[in-house]
């Protein structure tokens, strides 16, 4: 049970303040500012998710740059509070179609209709979308998307944005189009994070895939569909197909999600409930092939040189695009000075971020099968000693690919059953996005 | 639309200072009350949310509660939930204002619409207001009984609310058994899941103050309750499903084919994508299968998977809720997971937080097969541009050197990083290197090559200079420079800040001296006469004590600061089993992320239902900290969670094949090192070896009188027992013994008049106790009623006696009841406790 729920802004303003039980003093919001302002301050990283001051106990999770918080005095399952957090801001986001700042100051009594019924007395109600539409009369005034403003300094709070953005729908799936006509749609997202590590000579230490089907429907009626996956897709070690092409360690599912034909042919049902969900987890260890090669060097180049050279290579076809490609690499503290080259055909912005000593390199866009190269000289105040490879590295990579999935899980079909809607629009999209993608010198 | 003086305002929330703007809004809701115009409500929607906003920002808006109320007497819902929520906040300091409300709250409790019945009767259970309770308790009682579920599962809360208020007027009108009648019958789900919720809280409080409470809190962990729930999990939802399943991890089990079934039956919520459902049904794996080593063990296997899963989907602070559970699994059973050390690496983007866990992981799950890889990924994070991670994967590499028999390589990888002139890894790298030489001295040899070329002066931090230094006086005749090392230390004692470094400098010199007399005698006089003027207590205390030492008697000195060493075998656990035990047991909840169990973060009222081993922790525990008489309320409610659980629980506690209720892999007491087979085997042999313990008792027994009246009173034959006069058992594991044993000897006893009147000073039970090896674990009470839980560990073995002794001091009379491990000794236990009684208070 919890005691309070508010969300803050990145200065730390209450946006939205709920008090269930009146056990936990007023002032509860900015004392958990304070404590995560100067956790970050006394260099010990972030705050942990969940941490216990005189007695009480905050929880918070960061979405779109917003703090949602949550505090009790009672020894809770974390994981219970943490999910719901993450729910709440979900169906808040189902309602307003864009959850940031903005929206939530400009319907903060919707939010505070559907705090009401969400949770009662510290208690969970519902979090469904679906049930939540036949109590809550507060229409959303929906915020314009092109005018949103970028977050700039303030992406200490991004660290929830590890999860992927998924959609990039902006719909409130309450709030009508603007010709007044809803439009029958559904969206599946099949959106994977990939883990690679390469060791200094180029192989593949690990490698993880974790994937998640994402799905937001807008259909009216409420139809059974069902979702087939590849047929040779086997789940754990011990599956007897474990022959098939995709091979994955393990999975989860929706509360909503029918099982009773995915043991012979692979086919989920479902009756998606409005709003968005993760229809699917998955976790995939199996051998993949890297989207990304990296090598990379570093060589002293006299007393107070040393030169980098940065090599990325696309391994996916040349009609796929990468996009917003970051490649950064930690350069040894005593670095003063980078000259930087790219050679011929390479792409991109470079820059010495001076402050914390890193080598970044921006590339807006990589075309499948093209490779970049990147050479820096860097320049030192003081005389090399001891091994240069410790003092710098690894590098690290992030970009997004659309129409990419490392697993070559599919969605082979969408069916809609008995749709009230002539020809629904179904979208099914992949991308792939780094989670961690590294490389050792 | 919006009227005239309206469009005049800016409409940008800008922050208002406060009075002028509550003033301006308060005759706006004036105009607007009595108008009838078209649009009004539109207006009155834009004032609300002006209202409402000044509130969520801390402004008072408390003076407009008058005019709010007369505003919201429109039948527009929008606005009236508004209402509800300003009411809500503000009613409980303006509880007279607050009376204004009731009348069109009461109204609405009665509306057409089921929507706004529960809405108004939400908001009237809100309030808050002491005097306004007689007015809750009609519209809650025709609430239960409405025919549409919204408003049931409002009222089902507004019954807390008001318990919350006042506890006396909600049990006076029967709210709580009317609950209990809902919870089984009430179609919907949602309304049965309140019901429950709300029944633990006002039970689980009810409880220290009335014995039936106690009674039907106990009932809810019945078999019929429990299997009733679990029946109906799938159309509870996810939320509420937890709550079912918190109950069921409670629920103790008559046999293992009823085990089985939950556990099938719970199978597929493994695969749940909520990981507070997944590891709410782990908790009862976990739970269930306590005292079933390989099937606890098959569940580990089990639920490793989806773990890992809810670990790499969902948000970081999500994954971050569920790695701290796996860590506690890993911890508890790291050879479940040595196969999956790959998983605990770090991600470079990765929080420090989720970092520190994977180390602590990584090092628990090192073995003979995965060190080597685990090492290597260590010793890159050595590196780090995060110094504390860095920090950390040294001492990682560190505790796997000490664990393992083949350190081999890992010296090879701690030498190096000495070599590799960062200040905080030679820093770190020391401290590792001396504590492995402590447990291997055999490698000195190759250590201090590589330490003997490290200068004192490129080492800052006090631990590492202590560790370096140590190892400088340790090993000082391999050592070329030492005497030099040091006497250059010594020279510059005035700029070491240090205590802890300088009370190692006087040793180390003191150790070389014994070694080199010729070239230390220098530093050694120059140490000493620095030490003896040093303005810390210690250091001056240390160099006067050598100093005197040496004008004894060289060769004694020697003997007492540089004896032969042996090889540390163990290095002390910073956490003791029983604290871990504790953790979990409360599996799913804040301890495990903490790290610590519920009662040192968490004030009683607030660890939940059926919590029974916190109540315990708040009670004096142990003899020693006895002193403090504890509050009679926390004893009684105490007594009831334990009382109960014997009462009705009696049949089917065993349910392991060998008695013993705990086979869980790696569960370890402190005081025990045996396997539980052992156990079982010496159980049955206990007996036979009685006789021969009989002196010890009677030696024991003779501490107990050392004014030597024993012959005085005859005692009875001294019981054929013997215990462990240094037993340990953690009040967690008391209890869940005492409610999971049955009782094998419960007798009444007389005590003598001398005996009562001893009781009257706490602590004379307790000691009398103690030194016949009797450990009082809680005791309280008030008189002329004293309680007092007792624990005895036979000598030789795991196997331990429970007792629950009760004296009501007006009429001497007194229970005892006694349960044991093993039952074949509890009589001769019982006889010796009885002994043991008949001589309190004795001359």
């Amino acid at each position: 049970m919890i005691s309070q729920f508010f969300v803050l802004s990145q200065r730390g303003d209450n946006i939205v303040f709920r008090d269930y039980r009146s056990d936990v003093q007023k002032g509860s919001a900015e004392t958990f500012f304070r404590k995560v302002k100067f956790w970050k301050e006394d260099d010990e990283g972030d705050a942990p998710p969940l941490f216990n001051v005189d007695g009480v106990n905050y929880f918070h999770v960061k979405v779109s740059g917003l703090l949602f918080v949550a505090t009790t005095r009672a020894n809770v399952s974390p994981s219970l509070v943490l999910e719901l957090l993450q729910r709440i801001a979900r169906v808040i986001k189902d309602y307003l179609g864009i959850l940031n700042e903005d929206s939530l100051r400009k319907n903060f009594v919707l939010v505070y209709e559907l705090l009401d019924e969400v949770i009662d007395f510290g208690y969970v109600q519902t979090t469904s979308t679906e049930v939540l539409k036949s109590y809550v009369f507060n229409e959303p005034i929906v915020v314009d998307a092109a005018r949103l403003p970028t977050l700039g300094p303030a992406s200490i709070f991004m660290q929830g944005a590890k999860r992927m953005p998924g959609t990039a729908i902006t719909k409130s799936v309450v709030a009508n189009e603007p010709g007044g006509r809803k439009r029958d749609e559904i969206f599946v997202d099949v959106v994977e994070k990939i883990s690679v590590t390469f060791n200094s000579s180029g192989f593949i230490l690990t490698s993880e895939i974790d994937g998640t089907i994402q799905m937001k429907s807008y259909l009216t009626g409420n139809p059974e569909i069902r979702l087939a996956l590849n047929e040779d897709l086997s789940i754990g070690r011990n599956d007897y197909r474990s022959s098939g092409a995709v091979l994955l360690d393990d999975c989860n599912f929706h509360e909503s999600v029918h099982l009773d034909n995915f043991d012979i042919d692979r086919t989920l049902t479902l009756v998606p409930p409005d709003g968005e969900f993760p229809v699917m987890n998955y976790r995939m260890t199996q051998a993949f092939k890297p989207p990304f090669r990296i090598n990379a060097l570093i060589e002293e180049a006299g007393p107070l040189k040393a030169e980098v050279i940065i090599k990325v290579r696309a391994e996916f076809l040349p009609s796929i695009n990468a996009n917003t490609v970051i490649i950064e690499m930690p350069l040894p503290t005593y670095t003063i000075r980078v000259n930087f080259e790219l050679e011929p055909g390479a792409v991109g912005t470079t820059d010495f971020k001076e402050a914390n000593k890193r080598l970044e390199w921006g590339i807006k866009k990589i075309v499948g099968g093209t490779e970049h190269t990147l050479r820096a000289k860097l320049t030192f105040s003081q005389e090399i000693h001891g091994n240069i490879m410790k003092e710098a590295g690894p590098i690290s990579m992030s970009f997004t690919i659309p129409m990419y999935n490392a697993s070559k899980l599919q969605v082979k079909y969408l069916q809609i059953a008995k749709s009230k809607a002539k020809n629904p629009h179904r979208w099914v999209r992949y991308v792939t996005q780094a989670n961690s993608y590294v490389a050792r010198l | 639309m919006a009227p005239p003086q309206q469009s005049q305002r800016s409409p940008s929330p800008s922050q208002p200072s406060g009075k002028g703007e509550v003033s301006d809004l308060k005759s706006q809701l004036r105009q607007l009350a009595g108008s009838r115009a078209p649009g009004v409500d539109d207006s009155k929607r834009e004032l609300f949310k002006k209202v409402i906003s000044y509130m969520t920002i801390g402004i008072d808006v408390s003076p407009l509660f008058g005019e709010m109320v007369m505003c919201s007497a429109a039948s527009d819902i929008v606005l009236k939930k508004m209402c509800y929520l300003y009411v809500g906040n503000y009613a409980k300091v303006n509880p007279d204002l607050a009376l204004l409300t009731i009348n069109f709250l009461q109204r609405d409790c009665k509306d057409e619409d089921p929507m706004i019945r529960g809405l108004a009767l939400r908001s009237l259970c809100s309030l808050r207001v002491a005097n306004l309770v007689e007015y809750l308790v009609g519209p809650l009682g025709s609430g239960l009984k409405d025919s549409n579920s919204y408003v049931r599962m409002v009222a089902v809360i507004g019954v807390l609310k008001l318990y919350h208020i006042s506890a006396s007027t909600c049990v006076d009108a029967e709210f709580p058994s009317t609950l209990k009648h809902l919870m089984l019958n009430d179609p919907d789900a949602l309304v049965v899941a309140n019901c429950l919720s709300a029944l633990q809280e006002i039970w689980t409080l009810e409880a220290s103050t009335a014995e039936e409470a106690a009674r039907e809190r106990e009932a809810l962990l019945s078999k019929p309750v429990v299997y009733y729930f679990l029946n109906r999990i799938k159309e509870f939802s996810e939320w509420a499903q937890c709550l079912v399943l918190e109950l069921a991890a409670k629920y103790v089990p008559s046999d293992s084919n009823e085990i089985f079934d939950i556990m099938n039956l719970l199978e597929d919520r493994l695969q749940h994508a909520n990981g507070a459902v997944v590891l709410a049904t782990t908790k009862v794996f976990l739970q269930l299968t306590l005292s079933m080593a390989d099937v606890h063990q098959q569940v580990y296997e089990r639920i490793k998977a989806p773990l890992l899963t809810l670990v790499s989907s969902g948000s970081p602070e999500q994954s971050y809720a569920v790695l701290s559970h796996l860590h506690l699994l890993v911890m508890r059973a790291p050879y479940i997971f040595s196969g999956d050390y790959k998983h605990f690496y770090c991600q470079y983007n990765e929080p420090s937080y989720v970092k520190k866990l994977k180390l602590e992981m990584l090092t628990a799950v090192a073995n003979e097969s995965n060190t080597y890889e685990i090492v290597t990924e260590l010793c890159e994070y050595a590196a780090n541009v995060d110094i504390p991670i860095a920090r950390e994967s040294i001492r990682a590499v560190g505790k796997i050197a000490l664990q393992q028999y083949d350190v081999n390589a890992i010296v090879d990888r701690l030498l190096q990083f000495l070599e590799m002139e960062k200040d905080y890894v030679t820093a770190e790298a020391l401290v590792l290197v001396k504590d492995l030489l402590r447990k291997y001295p055999q490698w000195s040899q190759d250590c201090i090559a590589v330490v003997g070329n490290i200068s004192s002066k490129n080492v800052q931090e006090p631990k590492a200079k202590a560790a370096l230094i140590w190892m400088l006086g340790e090993y000082s005749q391999d050592m070329q420079d030492a005497p030099y090392a040091l006497e250059s230390l010594v020279e510059n004692w005035d700029e070491e800040h240090s205590p802890e470094v300088r009370l190692h400098l006087l040793t180390a010199v003191m150790k070389c001296f014994f070694k080199k007399p010729p070239e230390t005698q220098k530093a050694l006089g120059a140490a000493l006469a620095a030490g003896l003027a040093d303005y810390h207590q210690d250091v001056h205390d240390r160099a006067l004590f050598y100093y005197r030492l040496l004008q004894y008697n060289v060769s004694v000195a020697e003997r007492v600061v540089n004896p032969p060493k042996q090889a540390v075998s163990v290095f002390a656990d910073t956490q003791s089993s029983e604290v871990k035990d504790r953790i979990f047991d409360e599996f799913n909840s804040l301890s495990v992320v903490y790290q610590k169990p519920s009662y040192m973060f968490t004030d009683k009222e607030h660890r939940g239902p059926f919590e029974f081993s916190d109540e315990l922790g708040n009670l004096s525990i142990g003899a020693e900290s006895a002193d403090t008489v504890v509050p009679a309320q926390s004893v009684e409610a105490n007594d009831k969670d334990l009382l109960l659980s014997t009462t009705e629980k009696e049949d089917g506690r065993d349910l392991g094949s060998n008695g013993s209720a705990y086979s869980a892999p790696s569960y370890s007491s402190a005081a025990t090192s045996q396997s539980h087979e052992e156990l079982a085997l010496t159980n049955a042999s206990v007996l036979g070896q009685a006789p021969a313990s009989s002196f010890a008792i009677d030696d024991l027994l003779g501490l107990d009188f050392p004014v030597g009246g024993t012959a005085a009173a005859p005692p009875p034959p001294p019981p054929s027992l013997r215990l462990n006069p240094k037993a340990v058992l953690d009040p967690g594991t008391f209890q869940q013994k005492w409610r999971q044993l049955p009782i094998s000897s419960s007798q009444e006893y007389s005590m003598s008049p001398q005996g009562v009147a001893l009781l009257t000073s706490p602590n004379a039970l307790l000691k009398h106790m103690k030194d016949i090896s009797i450990h009082c674990i809680a005791s309280g009470g008030q008189s002329p009623n004293f309680k007092y839980f007792f624990f005895a560990q036979k000598a030789e073995e795991t196997s331990t006696f429970l007792v629950e002794y009760i004296i009501n001091t007006s009429s001497a009379k007194s229970q005892i009841k006694i349960k044991a491990d093993d039952q074949s000794s509890s009589e001769a236990f019982s006889t010796l406790f009885q002994s043991a009684l008949s001589k309190f208070g004795s001359p």
